[in-house]
């Protein structure tokens, strides 16, 4: 009783799509304050297993535990009220919005709080007050506060999408591949938010075909291939290339 | 040349760069300017329209003719209002005008039972408003892929449930005096069915403005799987849009009831087509998540000055769609130029970003 539970904890989780067996009996641990790296080649099945975490899917078979209780993840909502935040592949932002209103897109400040959330009236000075708050002490620099995302660049918008998972991140904080369009300044750029939501203490699960990320940031890494978990280890320098053959399968 | 400039370029990188950065922050003023003169680009065409007709037919300046407009106008522009919910959530109501054709029957029914401006008034709301409950609830629940063909069949049902009920008229005569005069009084020398048409448009601009609801519906619109990740209930937001479209549909039926002072089975004939021109040239993007109620009404205003214009000019009426087929043409060309300079933006926006 001494050790926690892990605060995120997948067993034996199984989902299909049709023909398509995109995991296979999958289990995995992620522990707070600590970066864990979900590694795959293309079609592995990584976005599969974060979506069915975030509620956009649901799993087959096998269960989702947080703090050591199993847990019904059925929509996207709910996976956000058990302080679950993802940052998904393709950003989720909404192009024709500014980055304080897509901070808030789903989960506005509005009152009067009697109201059902849809009738309420939007508290557009407040949010986009700690909207600001939260950019400036990420140190995430916008050339306009006012202006569409549409108008940003990639890195701007992959910043955004990142800032706005740590403004509500409570336990886990998913991010799938968040710098594969990014240059290397930009990629700098998200992965010092990465270390900074791990240091504020969330479980990270990081996807990502770079593998000097990994060795810079994760503290594990769980390797999927063809949606069955192939293998898991500390990453580091020296076995780097084990891990590469983990991802490809050409270990033997 | 190129040359030449490859070589001071390699000489003198920061003079180089200086001059990309020049080139690129001048690009991207003048992309700003044409995305706002776009913005207002229905606006400014409007005035302009009516600014040239006006000399060329001094009738069409005088208040009386004006009024006209206005009352003409007045359905379309209600209709339209629901209309542009619905394409900012990448939908489209087919079923308006047939919708408003069953209203005005059903309102006309129950005139016939009864003479109460309020229970005919209310009968026509709610029957606009279940119709599009039904559209809404078929789309959304029926798992349908678009909202084309639900909003077609139920086009044809209210059509011929219209027809039906109507008994082989197609007029039915007499509505109460409540919507009559709606039809015919004025105050401040303006149609009452002006008031009307902005009652509902104030109340839709803070739904859709000041509302949470208003923010979901340009996030369902604008990219409708993030808004599914980011936990909007996007149904809920789909069905409340159709059913408020439907209900748009009602009030216009109950401007129209009170102009004609009747209800008919034929009424609202293509004023589905109507409402999405007016939409469409307005400025609102076809693509969903873009647009504001301004588009709507500016665009319902054009095709009214359009058509009063051509009619005072004696222009034949083939012209008149001939004309409102070339500016939808012009108005998602609009659109399309709009997306490519943003994304002409954002590629600035990255050569220049610290
Ligand atoms: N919604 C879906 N319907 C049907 N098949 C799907 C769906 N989503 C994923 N798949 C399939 O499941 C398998 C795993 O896909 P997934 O997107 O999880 O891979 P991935 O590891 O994220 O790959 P990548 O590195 O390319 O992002 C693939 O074969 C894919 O085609
Ligand atoms: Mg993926």
């Amino acid at each position: 009783m001494t050790t926690p539970p892990p605060v995120l904890a997948i067993r034996r989780a199984e989902k299909r799509f049709g023909a398509v067996h995109a995991l296979k009996s999958v289990s995995l641990e992620a522990h707070r304050g600590q970066v864990l790296a979900l590694l795959g080649d293309n079609g592995a099945g990584k976005s599969t297993l974060v979506k069915c975490i975030s509620g956009v899917h649901a799993l087959d078979e096998g269960e989702i535990l947080l703090d050591g209780e199993a847990v019904a993840i059925h929509s996207p909502a709910a996976a956000r009220r058990f302080g679950i935040e993802t940052v998904y592949q393709d950003l989720a932002l909404f192009d024709t919005l500014t980055p304080a209103q897509n901070f808030y897109c789903g989960r506005e400040i509005a009152f009067p709080s009697w109201l059902p959330q849809g009738l309420r009236l939007l508290k557009g000075r407040a949010m986009d007050r700690q909207a600001a708050a939260v950019l400036d002490r990420l140190k995430v620099k916008l050339p306009r506060f006012d202006a569409p995302v549409a108008l940003m660049s990639g890195g701007q918008r992959q910043a955004i999408a990142v800032a706005r998972a740590t403004v509500f991140a409570r336990k886990v904080v998913i991010l799938d591949e968040p710098t594969a369009a990014l240059g290397v300044r930009e990629s700098r750029k998200v992965l010092d938010l990465v270390a900074q939501l791990r240091a504020e203490g969330n479980a990270v699960i990081l996807i990502t075909h770079n593998m000097e990320h990994v060795i810079e940031l994760a503290d594990r890494a769980v390797v999927l291939r063809q949606g069955r978990k192939v293998g898991e280890l500390k990453p580091t320098r020296a076995n780097q290339q084990e891990l590469v053959s983990m991802i490809v399968g050409a270990e033997a | 040349m190129g040359r030449t400039v490859v070589n001071v370029a390699d000489e003198r990188p920061d003079i180089a760069a200086d001059a990309a950065s020049e080139r690129t922050s001048g690009g991207s003023a003048l992309i700003a300017l044409s995305l706002r003169l776009l913005s207002i680009g229905p606006l400014l065409i409007l005035v302009l329209l009516a600014g040239t007709i006006g000399l060329l037919t001094p009738a069409f300046l005088t208040p009386g003719n004006l009024g006209n407009i206005v009352a003409q106008t007045a359905v379309i522009a209600t209709v339209a209002i629901g209309q542009h919910l619905v394409i900012l959530t990448r939908g489209i109501d087919l079923s308006v005008g047939a919708n408003l054709a069953l209203a005005t029957v059903i309102g006309s029914l129950v005139f016939r039972q009864v003479d109460s401006a309020a229970l005919v008034m209310a009968a026509m709301a709610l029957s606009g408003a279940l119709v599009g409950a039904v559209n809404g609830i078929a789309y959304v629940y029926g798992r349908l892929p678009h909202p084309f063909i639900i909003t077609l069949a139920t086009l044809s049902i209210c059509r011929g449930l219209a027809l039906e009920l109507a008994v082989g008229h197609t007029t039915m005569r007499g509505m109460p005096e409540g919507i009559a005069a709606l039809g015919r009084s004025t105050s401040f020398g303006l149609p009452s069915s002006f008031f009307v048409v902005a009652g509902v448009a104030a109340l839709v601009l803070v739904m859709a403005k000041a509302m949470v609801w208003g923010r979901w519906i340009y996030a369902v619109g604008g990219q409708p799987e993030a808004a599914v990740q980011m936990g909007i209930p996007v149904k809920g937001v789909l069905v409340t849009t159709y059913v408020l479209s439907g209900l748009c549909a009602g009030i216009g039926a109950v401007i129209l009831a009170g102009r004609t002072e009747a209800g008919s089975p034929l009424y609202g004939n293509l004023l589905e087509l109507d409402t999405i021109a007016a939409v469409i040239i307005g400025g609102a993007s076809f693509l969903g998540g873009r647009g504001h109620i301004g588009h709507a009404l500016v665009g319902a205003v054009m095709i009214g000055v359009i058509r009063n214009a051509l009619n005072l000019l004696g222009v034949d009426v083939f012209f008149q769609m001939i004309a409102i087929g070339l500016i939808i043409v012009l108005a998602v060309e609009a659109d399309v130029l709009r997306n490519w300079l943003e994304a002409r933006a954002r590629v600035l926006q990255a050569a220049r970003a610290p």
